[in-house]
């Protein structure tokens, strides 16, 4: 469906540096990654509003490098969502539909069952600056939806949003790309809002596309440490690895850890907090890694506690509250901190 | 106890304040309410004369029609440049927009003396346009001196306007469906347009008011300020004044309609 290649781009402060993707026909794409490193430009690009110093744009079997931004037929949602102010919403919605040769009956028509799709039928007269940042999300996907574009891009769509209308859009989000069948490109630098909503991700680092898989593979399989980093792994080390009856025994100094890697010698390794399971007491299981150590900082991340444990290396782990209480935890506590050989992933 | 006295001293500036404010707002409606005042209690009748006089009534409706030529073709002109000036970062940027703010500073005596010597017939543009128009005392030099004059005061709003709108706003546009001119026509200009009006009427007002510029390539046919300067040198203040009064109540009018057509 979109496929680009080699694309190289130096704008402002922002850089990309030989972009390869492939995105598939109704896929929900995320483009993971810290602020500032060429998410949005990336987007603007493939939406023709920029053009690359190299590279290719292939939407739908033309290469549309060069084409004008109208000629592309892509949807675009930004942050804010820019919808015109000095339009009414339904006005704004039909703004694209009136562009094209469409018939006055076949505006009102189109216009009508995508407003009774996204559910905003009752705010056609509103101005936009009297509509809440959900309503105006709403209107602004009508906007691009109703001249059905190839695919949609969304530039953090979300992240103006309050939080308990930012867990129902995104799941809104989904439906939406599931039931249309559309195909979706996201940025975000939140990877709970990456890992929910996308089939894949790309995760973006300094404008190279560092790691592209699905959620699974970015959050559990990370590439390399900067990656691991940010998409939440705070547990990383480096130890020497050596392999015995087919298990790696990875020796960190203070302790050794078994994990599941066909690799030797010097290696990097990662476990994500919360598959680390802390106890109170110790029972030693197979292909299990059991440390004791001490509790040595709680902070609370409702509904989850997050604990720094010092068994030799530092751990993060994060467990539930109710857990956290029944364990009856607090600084100093003696634990155990144990998990799977095959939580370890060596990067 | 510790609000009240807060909200004293706040009162105490806002009352210094709003003496302030008084005198300003005092100063230029009695300067400008005076001879109106004096002229429709004292003199109605001469007002009233004034008012059927073909000569005063040609000036005046020369004067609003050249500073609305010369607005015009600052609009066709110059949107351009207020957009790119509100778009774009170049090199030179910051000199062209100096470029643009002289005719405020330069005293219009001298602008006149230097439109003059471009556009008389032998000046600089004068010269080769000779066949074609001529400028020393005719309506052309009349347009092209409250053209210098008003250039700034219709730019810097409009491209204040343009800087308003979010060029996020043209990019949905675009990805709309929209043409470059399309997104411009159907988006930025409507949500400028306020800032446009504002200019066309800073403009509009800036070139009737002009005197200076205008009667060194054009003293004939006369402005409405050149009658009322001639008027005063013959006749002094009473017959010069009710053109004067009239002349502002004009004005006025197109002011205040302007205003609340920006609403």
């Amino acid at each position: 469906m979109i496929r680009i290649k080699g694309l190289y781009k130096d704008w402002k402060e922002f850089s990309l540096k030989n972009i390869d993707l492939e995105i598939k026909e109704g896929e929900y794409f995320v483009i993971l990654g810290p602020t500032g490193a060429g998410k949005t430009l990336a987007l603007e690009m493939i939406a023709g509003f920029h053009s690359p110093d190299k590279g290719e744009i292939w939407i739908g079997g033309q290469n549309l490098t060069d084409a004008p931004p109208e000629d592309r037929n892509i949807g675009f949602i930004y942050q804010d969502y820019s919808l015109f102010p000095h339009l009414d919403v339904k006005e704004n919605v039909e703004f694209g539909l009136k562009l094209k040769n469409v018939s006055k009956d076949k505006i009102e028509e189109k216009t009508r069952d995508i407003m009774e799709l996204l559910g905003i039928s009752h705010l056609s007269h509103r101005q936009p600056s009297t509509l809440s940042g959900g309503e105006q999300q709403k209107v602004a996907i009508a906007r691009a939806m109703v001249v059905n574009p190839r695919v949609l891009l969304l530039d953090e769509p979300l992240s103006a949003l309050d939080s308990k209308t930012q867990d129902r859009l995104r799941d809104e989000l989904k439906q939406l790309s599931e039931k249309q069948g559309l195909t979706m490109i996201h940025v975000t630098h939140d990877r709970v809002e990456a890992m929910a909503l996308g089939d894949r991700i790309g995760v973006l680092m300094d404008g190279k596309l560092r790691q592209v898989g699905t959620p699974q593979q970015i959050f559990h399989r990370p590439l390399n440490e900067e990656i691991a980093s940010f998409v939440g792994i705070d547990n990383i080390y480096e130890g020497e690895s050596r392999i015995e009856n087919g298990i790696a025994r990875i020796n960190l100094g203070e302790l050794e850890i078994e994990a599941i890697t066909g690799k030797e010698g010097k290696v990097k390794l990662c476990v994500r907090p919360e598959e680390i399971t802390i106890l109170r007491k110790g029972s030693r299981s197979s292909a299990r890694n059991l440390f004791e150590g001490r509790v040595v900082r709680v902070s609370e991340r409702y509904p989850l506690m997050k604990l720094t444990i010092d068994a030799g290396k530092e751990f993060q782990a994060v467990i539930t509250k109710k857990s956290f209480l029944e364990l009856n935890l607090k600084e100093g506590s003696r634990v155990y901190v144990s998990f799977k050989a095959s939580s370890v992933h060596v990067l | 106890m510790k609000k009240t006295t807060r909200g004293g001293k706040h009162g105490k500036m806002l009352v210094l304040f709003g003496i302030a404010s008084f005198l300003i707002v005092s100063f230029v409606v009695i300067i400008l309410g005076e001879p109106v005042f004096t002229q429709l209690v004292f003199d109605l009748e001469g007002f009233i004369e004034t008012c059927k006089d073909p000569e005063v009534l040609n000036c005046i409706g020369l004067t609003i029609g050249t500073s609305f030529m010369a607005t015009g073709i600052a609009f066709l002109v110059g949107t351009p440049l207020a957009y790119i000036l509100a778009r774009k970062k170049f090199f030179g940027k910051r000199v062209i927009e100096s470029i643009i703010d002289l005719p405020i500073m330069v005293p219009h005596m001298i602008a006149g003396i230097a439109i003059f010597s471009v556009f008389y017939r032998y000046g600089l543009i004068g010269k080769p346009l000779s066949p074609i128009v001529k400028f020393f005392d005719a309506i052309p030099g009349i347009v092209v001196a409250m053209l210098f004059v008003s250039v700034p005061f219709f730019i810097n709003p409009v491209r204040e306007g343009f800087q308003s709108v979010d060029p996020r706003l043209e990019k949905v546009a675009r990805s709309l469906g929209a043409t470059e001119w399309k997104a411009f026509y159907k988006i930025t200009f409507p949500i400028a347009y306020k800032h446009i009006l504002a200019g066309i009427g800073m403009s509009w007002g800036r070139g009737i008011s002009e005197f200076a510029a205008v009667i060194i390539l054009a003293y004939y046919p006369m402005v409405a300020s050149t009658l009322i300067y001639e008027r005063f040198l013959i006749g002094g203040l009473e017959y010069s004044r009710p053109v004067a009064v009239l002349l502002m109540l004009i004005c006025l009018g197109i002011f205040i309609s302007f205003r609340s057509v920006r609403k």
